[in-house]
């Protein structure tokens, strides 16, 4: 009924789906681009279809074991309450921002031949443990995307509304069966495509943990082809493949997914009353410290290393951190105002687009399309920053949503009565409704463009290097310890960043 | 004056038929729950439209416009107020989206004042308690000064004495103003209290709407059914 | 300071205003030739003190970035193209010929090519640590026999240069045999990163005895860090060549300047800059010349090099036989 109400409302249906094209076409016209530059396209050969295949699989494997093992731990920062509870969840979103070379760098001083897991193992008399090959692939997606999964859950937890749980006390009633599946239900197919789909586009942590040309994804040879053989043609294909994949997932959520079963909480009060008992606390805790463990010792090891070098770093590197601090702030910016129009299904179907294609095939593809109207280095900022948005706007989708959808529920007819449309819907209603999940959307976004490392080699013209390219910089330049330090430095300032603004969120919500 | 012509209501296998004309200051709606109460009140307030039928007020076919544009106003049985505005905020809406003026910041206070919330402006609505939630909103709905209030069960989460006494509060005010007032309530001793004339909801049928007191002493047997089992 | 570099940086529309006054020379060049601890600064204030002109650095990809743009790129010069990869430059046509005369040049390997102008070299090799790799291998075959847990790391030839280079290495000492090679080696693998950065980083972090990497490695570390730990595996079977380059665009609209940076490239100038800088031996500049650190460096006697026909026919029977070796 709500949805009927919509058409007489005078906001109009075509809005979202002219937006969600928009989108799309952003997307795909870059892509359609490389096409027609390669004049067709290219035959794939059978090291491809073996790379399809291992593309696939480890991305399946690793959305599974993320999100499986972001249930408990997400039930548990759900109900329990301990000093530090908010300080820790942000830190367990930092591995999903870092930049690839830094977080595998940390992993590597965890688990690696040499790492600390090796060094206690062997003090210990164990055998060796080898990270590299499939299982460390696994290791490190669930490093990158467990931060992820617990998050999206964990808002699905935080949104039963805490009357829910009153009621299921007061007639001691199972909570699980009765508010968690369905809101599990809900939620976790989404959190499974969103790292189905980023784990497709892996390249450098696949090939660095899998150990070998065994580990070859799709990415890679979509690298090759451009990079090394120039070759235009395979490169789309391989890109529209990846494409396919990615829409497949999509379209599969769509059709997973049931509708939004919950309706408005007054409060977001989450005094608990299950999980209190000792065996579920101990379990709780048991999980939450795993978790901790798990995604920061290597980040300790970051820190540890970056330590020395932070305050020898040269002041290019400080340039290119206020630089990546800007970027990241406008692709924010730009992110929230594609997002927030886009928040239905078929605007988050539009959007996973963006993080399913290659990020090289887009920024080829935008390169050949800007290039006839404008020099490519004018056109860095701003594709930079639509570059950023288009990859960052998957997730805030899936965070803007379901919330999205709750307030439109919880107050569509109350403003309809007073009149409210449009932008004073957005400016009275939705958007302060939205605080908590924006300031959420806007960290991660933030952080992400921040660890971003160009997919727009094509357009830089040197002088404006962001951080993390700054960073591989250094290590070109055989200075590793400045590397690590500024390693530190993008750590701190993406976190710094994603606290800042999901706080900004949280204030007085 | 309401009048509901020829109207046909059918959402999946719910179907619901109404034609009769609303002519009392107070009228309730009764009826099982499920009866489609709401679903009615949801109809006139513009949230919908029923599948065939015209919707008049005096006369004219509202039935093609928006909710804001209607006549009418409506409360509803939560969500009246937008948490995160305060009081004052939330009672300004009811006369303009934009930076209300001082002239409207007073209409607000007086609008306060006749429910009982002088000085209240500042608050939240999570700061007040259930009875005073309802009287704040009550005050949104008279200062909107529509000529047909829409009551969905407002104050249903109150207990029996409180919500008597916001009733007659509706009533008082609404008498005052010349607000035609419809009033879905579940409880037949609401209906008694406040309404002039009540109208059973039950069967897919909205039936017209009689004299309460009348009705009462003598129910129909569809009546006599419903008061049986509530 | 810091926002005008900024603006300038993302919009370069003010240094085409600056243009009407001076000449400007566009370079194109590899992503962190232009970093402060890079060659480009050095090569700017030098050619800019002889020119009267601005040289302008413009870092990204520079190979799918001018076949992309073809004929309309802005690029007057292009410099840091690797040999292994100049066959698809030379097939677009967008070069001219250099003209410059090449017997100045000190390469190892005879150099005749009249579009691509060396301008710094190095020889693949593998860096360890001699404090942790006691007995390392003097030998490639020995590298092969070597026993299972010395640990060694290496790129991927599919995404780097230095990657394709060792896969031509081991095509150009066992032929036939490579893929037999490579299984011997593939144990000994302990992983394949997709650029030199990544293989480094794993190296000094002790992830790896041994590190794919050149043979003038160990200088930065002794130069720069004072640190004697870091030695390159010198092999008689030989070691592959690898070259950087320097190109004039057919397209330049300021022929001249560009001819004068292709002299500047061969000019002492420019070379002694070359070795503390890029981290490799110089072109056009006799070893006595090198800074010291260079000159101790053990060099190889023997130097394998296919030219840019040979590198492009071998380069997928090459990269197959250590896809296949590695993949068991």
């Amino acid at each position: 009924m709500a949805q009927r109400a919509v058409a007489l409302t005078g906001v109009s249906r075509l809005g979202p789906g002219l937006w969600a094209a928009l989108v799309a076409a952003l997307v795909i016209g870059p892509l359609g681009a490389v096409i027609w530059r390669a004049g067709g396209l290219g035959a794939l050969g059978a090291p491809d279809l073996a790379a399809l295949w291992f593309t696939l699989w480890q991305a399946a494997v690793s959305a599974a074991v993320s999100v499986a093992l972001a249930i408990p731990v997400a039930r548990a920062l759900s109900r329990q309450r301990f000093p530090g509870r908010s300080a820790l969840i942000a830190l367990l979103g930092a591995p999903f921002i870092l930049p690839v070379i830094v977080a595998v760098l940390g992993l590597l001083a965890v688990f690696g031949g040499n790492g600390l897991v090796n060094r206690l193992g062997g003090g210990l008399g164990l055998p060796r443990m080898d990270i590299y090959g499939y299982h460390g692939v696994i290791l490190a997606h669930v490093f990158f995307n467990l931060p992820l999964a617990t998050r999206l859950i964990l808002q699905g937890w935080l949104a039963i509304p805490a009357e829910r749980f009153r009621l299921a006390a007061s007639l001691d009633a199972p909570v699980g069966r009765l508010l968690e599946r369905p809101m599990l239900r809900r939620i976790a197919p989404g959190a499974f495509t969103v790292i189905f789909v980023i784990c497709l586009t892996s390249f450098a942590v696949a090939l660095t943990l899998g150990g070998g040309p065994r580990a070859t994804t799709v990415e890679l040879a979509i690298y090759q082809a451009f990079k090394f053989d120039f070759d235009l043609a395979r490169a789309a294909t391989l890109a529209l493949v990846q494409l396919a994949l990615g829409v497949a997932a999509a379209l599969a959520l769509l059709a997973l997914s049931p509708p939004d079963g919950f309706g408005a909480g007054l409060d977001r009060l989450h005094q608990r009353w299950d999980g209190q008992g000792h065996a579920a606390k101990v379990g709780d805790f048991g999980w939450i410290a795993l978790a901790a463990l798990f995604l920061l010792t290597p980040l300790a090891m970051i820190v540890l290393a970056g330590l020395p070098g932070l305050f020898a770093l040269p002041p290019e590197v400080w340039q290119a951190a206020l630089r990546s601090l800007i970027v990241a702030l406008g692709a924010t910016a730009l992110t929230l105002a594609l997002a927030l129009p886009l928040a239905t299904r078929a605007g988050e179907l539009a959007g996973l687009l963006g993080v399913a294609v290659s990020g090289l095939v887009l920024g080829t593809g935008l390169f050949l399309v800007v290039q006839p109207f404008v020099r490519p280095a004018e056109a860095a900022l701003p594709v930079t920053l639509l570059v950023n948005a288009l990859m960052a706007l998957p997730f805030v989708l899936r965070i803007l949503r379901p919330e999205l959808d709750a307030a439109r529920a919880d107050f569509g007819q109350l403003a309809a009565t007073l009149g409210i449309t449009g932008w004073a819907l957005w400016r009275i209603v939705l958007l302060p409704r939205l605080r908590r999940p924006l300031g959420f959307a806007a960290g991660l976004t933030a952080a992400l463009s921040m660890g971003d490392l160009g997919v727009i080699a094509l357009f830089a013209d040197g002088d404006h290097a962001t951080l993390p390219l700054q960073l591989y910089g250094l290590m070109g330049a055989y200075r590793m310890e400045a590397a690590q330090g500024a390693a530190l430095l993008l750590l701190g300032l993406s976190l710094g960043l994603f606290w800042l603004l999901d706080r900004g969120g949280r204030a007085d919500a | 004056m309401l009048e509901l012509r020829d109207i046909e209501i059918v959402q999946d296998d719910f179907r619901l038929t109404a034609d009769c004309t609303f002519g009392a200051p107070i009228t309730a709606l009764i009826g099982p729950s499920g009866a489609g109460k709401s679903t009615l009140l949801n109809m006139i307030a513009g949230f919908f439209a029923p599948q065939r039928g015209r919707i008049l007020w005096n006369g004219d076919e509202i039935g093609g416009q928006a909710p804001a544009r209607r006549p009418v106003s409506i409360l509803f049985q939560d969500n009246n107020l937008f948490p995160h505005l305060t009081l004052a905020a939330n009672l300004a809406l009811a006369l303009t989206t934009r930076r209300p003026s001082s002239r409207q910041l007073a209409q607000v206070a007086r609008a306060l004042e006749q429910v009982g919330l002088r000085g209240m402006e500042p608050r939240k609505p999570a700061e007040l308690s259930g009875g005073q939630q309802g009287r704040a909103a009550l005050a949104r709905v008279l200062l909107q000064d529509r000529p047909l209030m829409l009551l969905d069960e407002p104050f249903s989460a109150l207990g029996p004495a409180l919500r008597a006494e916001m009733l007659d509060l509706v009533a008082r005010l609404a008498g005052e103003q010349g607000i035609a007032v419809i009033m879905v309530s579940h409880a037949p001793e609401d209906a008694r209290r406040v309404a002039d004339q009540t109208a059973l909801v039950s069967e897919g049928v909205l039936h017209p709407p009689r004299d309460t007191g009348p009705l009462f002493a003598d129910p129909p047997p569809d009546l006599r059914a419903y008061l049986g089992t509530g | 300071m810091l926002g005008r570099t900024l603006v300038a940086g993302f919009l370069t529309a003010s240094a085409s205003l600056a243009a009407a006054e001076t000449p400007v020379l566009t370079v194109y060049a590899g992503d962190y030739f232009n970093s402060e601890w890079g060659p480009g600064p050095g090569i700017e204030k030098g050619f800019e003190a002889r020119c009267g002109c601005d040289l302008v650095f413009k870092t990204g990809d520079l190979l799918p970035r001018l076949l992309l743009e073809g004929k309309r790129t802005e690029a007057d010069v292009v410099i840091g193209l690797t040999s292994d990869l100049t066959r698809k430059a030379r097939d677009s046509g967008l070069f001219a010929p250099h003209g410059r005369d090449t017997s100045a040049l000190t390469l190892p390997v005879a150099w005749a090519d009249d579009i691509f102008l060396p301008f710094n070299y190095a020889h693949t090799a593998f860096v360890y640590d001699n404090t942790r790799v006691e007995s390392p291998p003097t030998s490639f075959q020995e590298l092969l026999d070597a026993p299972d847990d010395l640990r060694l790391v290496i790129q991927d030839p599919r995404s780097s240069i230095s990657g394709l280079a060792l896969v031509l290495w081991v095509q150009a000492i066992y032929g036939d045999g490579a893929e037999a090679a490579w299984a011997k080696l593939a144990p000994k693998i302990v992983t394949v990163t997709k650029g030199w950065s990544e293989s480094y980083g794993l190296f000094t972090d002790g992830e790896a005895d041994m590190v794919l990497s050149y043979t003038t490695s160990p200088a930065y570390h002794i130069l720069a860090e004072d640190d004697l730990t870091k030695s390159a595996a010198i092999f008689p079977e030989g070691h592959y060549f690898m070259v950087e380059l320097v190109a004039k665009l057919a397209s330049t609209d300021t022929p001249d300047l560009a001819d004068q940076f292709m002299d500047y490239v061969l000019t002492e100038d420019f070379q002694a800059m070359i070795p503390t800088s890029n981290w490799s031996l110089p072109a056009a500049l006799p070893r006595e010349k090198w800074p010291e650190g260079f000159r101790e460096l053990p060099m190889p006697d023997k130097v394998l090099f296919y030219d840019e026909d040979a590198a492009a026919d071998l380069r997928d029977e090459a990269i197959e036989a250590w896809r296949s070796a590695l993949s068991r």
